[in-house]
């Protein structure tokens, strides 16, 4: 058998190519595609993602398309998952391990924090871990218990690994392309809540954008939001509401939560002197307090009210009947904007 | 490895042993017959009410209904039960309120739990529960008791590390422990001869040491003298067994799954004929004496008055509280919570003016 290796097709985007209405989780389905078709090195493994799928269809059609050897419909276990995943990517393939829901990565955890993360410095690059984590995350689609989670602080917190949320059709496979194709292991957090929620026009074909670059979705000179995920969607629909009152705001999608893209920040910042971050997770040891030392550190000089923060409560993500309590809502980012803007 | 599957009733309505007959009087064939057609109703209600969004997804365990009943009467008040979330026909047996079981379905904290009653929550994150069934009858062993603990688990559950530290654990510390598996055929998607390639779930047993038994699990007299016999060794202080209830799930993983993606459905209708372990009670009772028209009919209505008075109990039930997601995470709440609580009735008052 020959040496499995990198399809050398030219790395440029072809955006000569067609484009296609899609959701969220067809252009995941469509970047991991795209991979599997470039790259022999490429397998997914998860639980369902098989015959079923995915519980989500993320990897619908891919299994008969490549094969039960490359799309693997694992036993169920993530710890499994992931050390398997450690031990492929060390020799040389690129695994992409779909984990079903966010919270049930934690058996998996000692995986992720003790090797995924350090293989790399503790043998200085000799064996490294290119692999990608995908994880459905996140409240507000009346899912059953424990499986809302917003737990990527968890992981911003290790050295070792990145993190990225995106939060439209085209970042999603944008970014899950770099990430397929990052040398260092990256943890992919898709929302639940924007899998199906809305269709965009995706370039066919091979596309990447850059990890740890955010991207503005609404420019306005008065006030900043800076969010991620699904979130995006409710503090753009926050600051569109707020031009009735004349406030104009910059809505920073940060993409990536590690590592951060200071610049956008900071320039936006800089620009307006007033910032509101949003986030779904627990506020305490949230990544917004990472943005929060990133402004400290590039803007504090510029700041003209103390920053708001929206975000999840010091709670257990509570079952469905109260977890639009728990989300952060339009309304609530309003009130922060407009607090922020009048002090 | 040699494991025969018990069985006492064969798929016809014999018996297996004749002389068994002695043991099984009419009042245990009644009761068996009662939680089965229960909680099979309930299943069928609770479905239906999903369908037309008065409850969230919901998990279905048509065709489980011998192995949970038949375990579940098998204990004890004073013995623990550790469920997943597909063991609510277990819970119902065990005492759990139907009103609550329904409130779970429906997004609400209430329904977690069931007040006086030795039951854990629902485990959702799979496998997790097993160690704590553990400590939770090494306890009763400390404070001098004679209970134990029956915890329920699926098939995929025995590929989590969890499992493997579970039985190990109350192996080594001879726990008072029933590891009652539903080998229900798959794992969502997923059918058990590609979860393992053991040739049972119970031969695992000889790897910690501890007795195994492989019972018909749509057979609930098997399924109730087995796991009686397994809790008698626990309460004598013999430790642990683990039992491998093989059934069938008959629909869909849940309200959310799409099983003709991965079985033939027609095929597990076909099969209901055999398997169904309501249908296989039935032909028992018409050998061996137990029908009783009048009997059922009115079981079947009081059973029907039951649910319907459950789900109006559930609907009516006080809103809940948005204090209730602030209030129970301590004992104490620390400030953070305080303030984001006050900060958020504050506001919400505000908004609602
Ligand atoms: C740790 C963990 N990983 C994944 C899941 C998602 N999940 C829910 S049920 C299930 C299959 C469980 O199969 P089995 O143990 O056989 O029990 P059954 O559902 O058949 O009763 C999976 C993978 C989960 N709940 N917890």
């Amino acid at each position: 058998m020959s040496l499995i290796s990198a399809n050398k097709k030219n790395k440029t985007n072809d955006f000569a190519l067609g484009q296609k209405n899609i959701t969220m989780v067809q252009a995941i389905t469509d970047a991991l595609d795209v991979m599997l078709e470039r790259d022999e090195r490429v397998m997914l493994l998860g639980e369902d993602i098989g015959k079923n799928g995915g519980v989500f269809r993320a990897t619908d059609g891919l299994q008969k398309k490549y094969g039960e050897d490359r799309v693997v419909d694992t036993p169920l276990s993530e710890a499994g998952i992931i050390g398997t995943g450690v031990g492929l990517a060390v020799n040389g393939m690129r695994p992409v391990l779909e984990i079903q829901f966010l919270g049930f990565i934690y058996p998996a955890f000692e995986q992720i924090a003790t090797h995924v993360t350090r293989m790399r410095m503790r043998t200085r690059g000799e064996l490294t871990v290119p692999m990608v984590i995908r994880a459905p995350y996140g409240a507000g689609v009346r899912a059953p218990e424990i499986h809302s989670d917003s737990t990527e602080a968890y992981f911003t917190h290790m050295p070792g690994i990145k993190v990225i949320c995106p939060s439209s059709p085209y970042d999603a496979k944008g970014l899950l392309i770099s990430a397929m194709e990052d040398p260092d292991p990256v943890l992919f957090m898709e929302s639940m809540r924007l899998y199906r929620s809305g269709k965009e026009e995706v370039p066919e074909g091979y596309y990447k954008e850059e990890i740890g670059k955010g991207k503005k979705v609404k420019e306005g000179k008065d006030v900043t939001v800076i969010t991620w995920g699904a979130m995006v969607k409710t503090a753009k629909e926050a600051a569109d509401s707020m031009e009735n009152r004349d406030i104009e705001c910059d809505v920073i999608d940060v993409r990536t939560l590690y590592p951060l893209d200071q610049d956008i920040i900071a320039d936006s910042v800089q620009k307006t002197g007033r910032v509101v971050i949003v986030h779904e997770a627990h506020e305490t040891g949230g990544v917004g307090n990472d943005i929060l030392s990133v402004i400290n550190k590039q803007a504090f000089m510029y700041l003209k009210a103390p920053i708001e923060k929206v975000t999840g409560f010091d709670v257990p993500v509570p079952m469905f009947s109260l977890e639009d309590h728990y989300l952060p809502s339009a309304a609530r980012i309003q009130t922060a904007i407009h607090k922020v803007y009048s002090f | 490895m040699n494991f025969p599957l018990v069985r006492c009733i064969k798929e016809d309505g014999n018996m297996v042993d004749p002389s068994l007959k002695e043991k099984i009087s009419e009042e245990l064939v009644k009761k068996f017959y009662f939680h089965m057609k229960r909680i099979r109703a309930f299943d069928r209600s609770a479905k239906n009410l999903q369908r037309q969004g008065r409850l969230g997804t919901y998990a279905m365990y048509e065709g489980q209904e011998a192995a949970q009943v038949g375990s579940a009467l098998a204990l004890d008040t004073m013995d623990w039960m550790l469920p997943t979330y597909r063991d609510h026909g277990a819970l119902l047996t065990h005492g759990a309120e139907m009103m609550r079981v329904l409130l779970y379905w429906n997004g609400r904290m209430e329904g977690s739990f069931h007040p006086g009653k030795r039951i854990f929550p629902p485990a959702v994150p799979i496998a997790t529960q097993l160690p704590h069934a553990v400590g939770t009858a090494w306890a009763e062993v400390r404070k001098g008791t004679n209970n134990a603990c029956l915890v329920y688990f699926g098939d995929g559950a025995t590929s989590e590390g969890d499992f493997h530290e579970g039985l190990n654990f109350a192996s080594v510390l001879k726990s008072p422990v029933v590891f009652f598996n539903q080998n229900n055929g798959y794992a969502i998607s997923v059918p058990v001869y590609k979860q393992m390639n053991s040739e049972s779930i119970v031969q695992k047993s000889v790897a910690y040491g501890i007795p195994g038994i492989r019972v018909d699990g749509n057979d609930i007299v098997a399924v109730y003298f087995e796991t009686q016999k397994a809790l008698e060794r626990a309460k004598k202080g013999e430790g642990p067994t683990l039992i491998e209830a093989v059934t069938q799930r008959f629909g869909a993983h849940t309200t959310a799954d799409d099983p003709s993606k991965y079985r033939d459905q027609e095929e597990v209708e076909r099969q209901r004929e055999h398997v169904d372990p309501i249908r296989r009670l039935e032909r028992f009772m018409h050998k061996h004496g137990f029908e009783n028209e009048t009997w059922i009919k009115e079981t079947e209505k009081a059973i029907e008055t039951e649910i319907q008075e459950a789900i109006m109990e559930m609907e009516n039930f006080p809103k809940a509280e948005i204090e209730d997601i602030f209030d129970h995470v301590f004992e104490i709440m620390p400030r953070s919570i305080v303030e984001q609580k006050n900060e958020y009735m504050e506001w919400i008052r505000g908004e609602k003016v």
